[in-house]
């Protein structure tokens, strides 16, 4: 673990960027070395945050990194073991009642009530933010009509499907114009479709002002983020935009087409120099380690003339390439060009 | 903070409206068990099976077994020939008790006073041999001991007067019944009330609701005073169904005034739900909770004066029935329903149980906490 560690430190950018930032307001979400430990075991690891305010953030990661954690260390539902935290200028832990109005968080679980109709569980949010009765009404019709959720109002919350209850989830989080909302995987039960609308919704809100935390599992939501950080057993194994990261994966990528792939899959991934190959369609994607100049004239005597093509890398590749272990084989140069890129996006 | 407090409560009722089984519950629990423990329990054990040793079959004997059976608190169900069959018998589990009449039976009675009316050196007629293991059941056959014998000497029998004469207020024909209703008030509230709000809590979070909800600016005391706030409620609908049904089928009389009832079970109903509410704090699941309120059930049932009574409990039980709300409600609901007492006669249980309830309410709110940590 500790020796992942070591490697990893040179691979995390932004740390930098926390850095120079500690008086500046700009920033929504603020920590340095925010840690949580759940009997011995680390859940979040010295996770240093700088998210500005305004746009959207991303933690991409698979079940279990800590994105969950990190939400809630960052929405006062559980203290951190050590570091510090700073959500709207409000340290933490301390400020927690004082940012409730301030904050909106969507849980991953549907955390409305199922056997109350849309209208009821929206009356009961605004109540508790302590809307008046005309306020409710002024401010239900408005969220019912943007979410989509007119004529829907007497249904009970629990019989709608997944995409419905998302809206509703989002309008109940978003009910008192918080200026911070936190995201917990909020699209894991949707399709497609209802994903790609929903983040128009998340666009809609971030340009009005408010700064959105959400963590997911999907590279192409992931993908839609002004910036990210990929985690990984509570580590951030890298941040940026999804532009930067990419542009400075310390690999190359090199699709093979052909027959029998599985078999040269086999083959290739035993080198060292080869960080992933994985099967898409007729092709195989293979990830090089960047120390290689030129990865096709590194390939091509390895593939038995089956024909190559560099690509451009995708957020898939980046993940990829910094997770799994794989980041321990990341060559000085790799991290170096992270760390240059972290620079230039101060 | 009362618009908080009120949308809770609104939130509560909604959803309660919407669950029928508890809706029924509400309902069927308090009508069920009035039928059960009204019916049911009887102290005055009666028809107990019985067997006989008849040594001496005369007519005296044959007399005397039917003036027993007379009394109804025995059934002969077997005869026996010896003492050493019928302590067989006994054992097996065959009778509860045996009459145990000698060969010298005519010497013995003609020289007893309620025989003979006059004092004689007496010794007893005959003997029981009783399974005393059951404590009714033996000091029903004592009952027995003094039993007249004017019918089997044929005449009326000068016998000494009693000691002391006993009047019996409140419930002259001593039904159990006029006890046990006012006592399951107690006992059908505590269960009700306390087992609903002890899943309160417990139900919010194991849904996922309450992740949302400690995130919003709802603060402990609200959730938890909006939480209980509609089961006062249910419990006063409770405690009308009992008081009527129990007048109705059962005859028990309510002496007392209502307005004396209803405060006295305000109070106890708040105990209980706060009671509730503590349980719901400390349980992590639904089934811990059930569990917890067991456990505050059986002693509620047991300790509290509705099945035995509290002066005959050791020091050390009475302490802890003190400290059960059941226990101070079940002596002022028989004393408000069967004698008529009004709260300020029962200040001391009525102080308790307000303070139960403040001291509740302050534990529930402080362990309650917004985070999940």
């Amino acid at each position: 673990m500790s020796a992942q560690q070591v490697s990893a430190g040179g691979l995390v950018a932004g740390t930098s960027a926390a850095e120079t930032s500690s008086t500046a307001s700009e920033f929504a979400i603020e920590t340095r070395g925010m840690t949580r430990a759940f009997g011995g075991i680390n859940a979040v690891e010295d996770l240093d945050l700088a998210i500005p305010k305004g746009t959207i953030y991303g933690f991409l990661g698979p079940n279990g990194c800590g994105k969950s954690t990190s939400i809630r260390m960052l929405t006062g539902l559980l203290s951190p073991t050590s570091g510090d935290i700073r959500v709207l200028g409000e340290t933490l832990p301390g400020a927690e009642e004082k940012l409730r109005r301030r904050i909106g968080y969507m849980t991953q679980k549907f955390s409305l009530y199922d056997n109350l109709s849309v209208r009821e569980n929206l009356e009961f949010v605004a109540q508790i933010y302590g809307l008046n009765r005309r306020q409710t009404k002024a401010r239900l019709a408005e969220l019912l009509s943007l979410y989509d959720l007119a004529g829907r109002e007497k249904q009970m919350a629990g019989s709608m499907s997944g995409g419905q209850k998302q809206r509703l989830a989002l309008a109940a989080a978003t009910l008192h114009h918080p200026e911070l909302l936190f995201l917990d995987e909020p699209t894991s039960a949707v399709d497609p479709e209802n994903r790609r609308e929903f983040w128009e919704r998340l666009f809609d809100l971030c340009a009005q002002g408010t700064t959105i935390l959400v963590s997911t599992h999907y590279m192409d939501e992931a993908e839609r983020c002004h910036g990210l950080a990929i985690l990984e057993r509570g580590i951030k194994r890298a941040d940026g935009s999804p532009q930067q990261l990419m542009a400075a994966m310390g690999a190359r990528v090199v699709e093979v087409s052909g027959e029998d792939l599985r078999k040269l899959k086999q083959s290739l991934i035993s080198d060292a120099n080869v960080l992933s190959a994985a099967q898409i369609g007729s092709r195989l994607r293979v990830l090089v380690q960047s120390s290689i100049a030129d990865p096709l004239a590194w390939l091509s005597p390895r593939v038995a003339g089956r024909a190559l093509t560099e690509v451009r890398p995708s957020l898939e590749d980046v993940f990829v390439t910094c997770t799994g272990g794989r980041a321990q084989l990341m060559p000085p140069n790799g991290s170096q060009a992270t760390t240059e890129e972290a620079q230039d996006a101060t | 903070m009362l618009r908080r407090i009120w949308a809770v409560v609104v939130k509560e009722l909604r959803q309660l409206s919407r669950d029928r089984m508890t809706f029924g519950m509400i309902v069927m629990i308090p009508l069920v068990q009035l039928m059960l423990f009204g019916y049911a329990i009887n102290t005055d054990a009666r028809h107990l099976p019985a067997g006989l040793v008849n040594l001496s079959d005369s007519a005296y004997s044959r007399a005397l077994v039917k003036a027993v059976e007379a009394t109804q608190v025995v059934d002969f169900k077997n005869r026996y020939l010896s003492a050493a069959e019928a302590e067989a018998a006994i054992t097996r589990g065959e009778v509860k008790a045996v009459l145990y009449l000698g060969a010298d039976l005519e010497e013995r009675l003609v020289r007893h006073p309620a025989f003979a009316g006059q004092a004689y050196f007496a010794e007893p007629v005959g003997q029981w041999l009783v399974d005393g293991s059951d404590t009714v059941v033996a000091s029903t056959i004592r009952s027995l001991r003094q039993m007249p014998l004017d019918e089997i000497a044929g005449r009326a029998v000068k016998s000494n007067p009693p000691s002391f004469e006993v009047v019996q207020y409140f419930n002259p024909e001593q039904r159990s019944v006029v006890n046990i209703v006012p006592g399951l008030l107690g006992v059908i509230l505590t269960m009700t009330m306390v087992m609903f709000t002890s899943a309160a809590i417990v139900r919010e979070r194991e849904q996922g609701n309450m992740e949302f909800l400690i995130t919003t600016p709802v603060r402990p005391l609200e959730l938890m005073l909006g939480k209980i706030t509609p089961y006062v409620l249910v419990g006063f609908v409770q405690l009308a169904i009992i008081l009527t049904a129990g007048h109705l089928l059962f005859a028990v009389p309510i002496r007392g005034g209502l307005d004396s009832i209803a405060l006295a079970a305000m109070l106890f109903i708040c105990a209980s739900l706060t009671l509730g509410l503590v349980i719901s704090t400390i349980a992590k699941t639904q089934l811990q909770s059930m569990q917890m309120t067991v456990f505050i059930l059986l002693p509620s049932i047991l300790l509290s004066g509705f099945m035995f009574p509290y002066e005959a409990m050791p020091v050390a039980a009475q302490w802890i029935a003190e400290a059960l709300p059941a226990t101070h409600f079940m002596r002022m609901s028989r004393a408000i329903v069967l004698r008529d007492a009004q709260v300020s006669d029962l200040q001391f249980d009525a102080l308790w149980m307000i303070g139960f309830t403040c001291l509740g309410l302050l534990v529930a709110s402080l362990r309650f906490s917004k985070r999940l940590d």
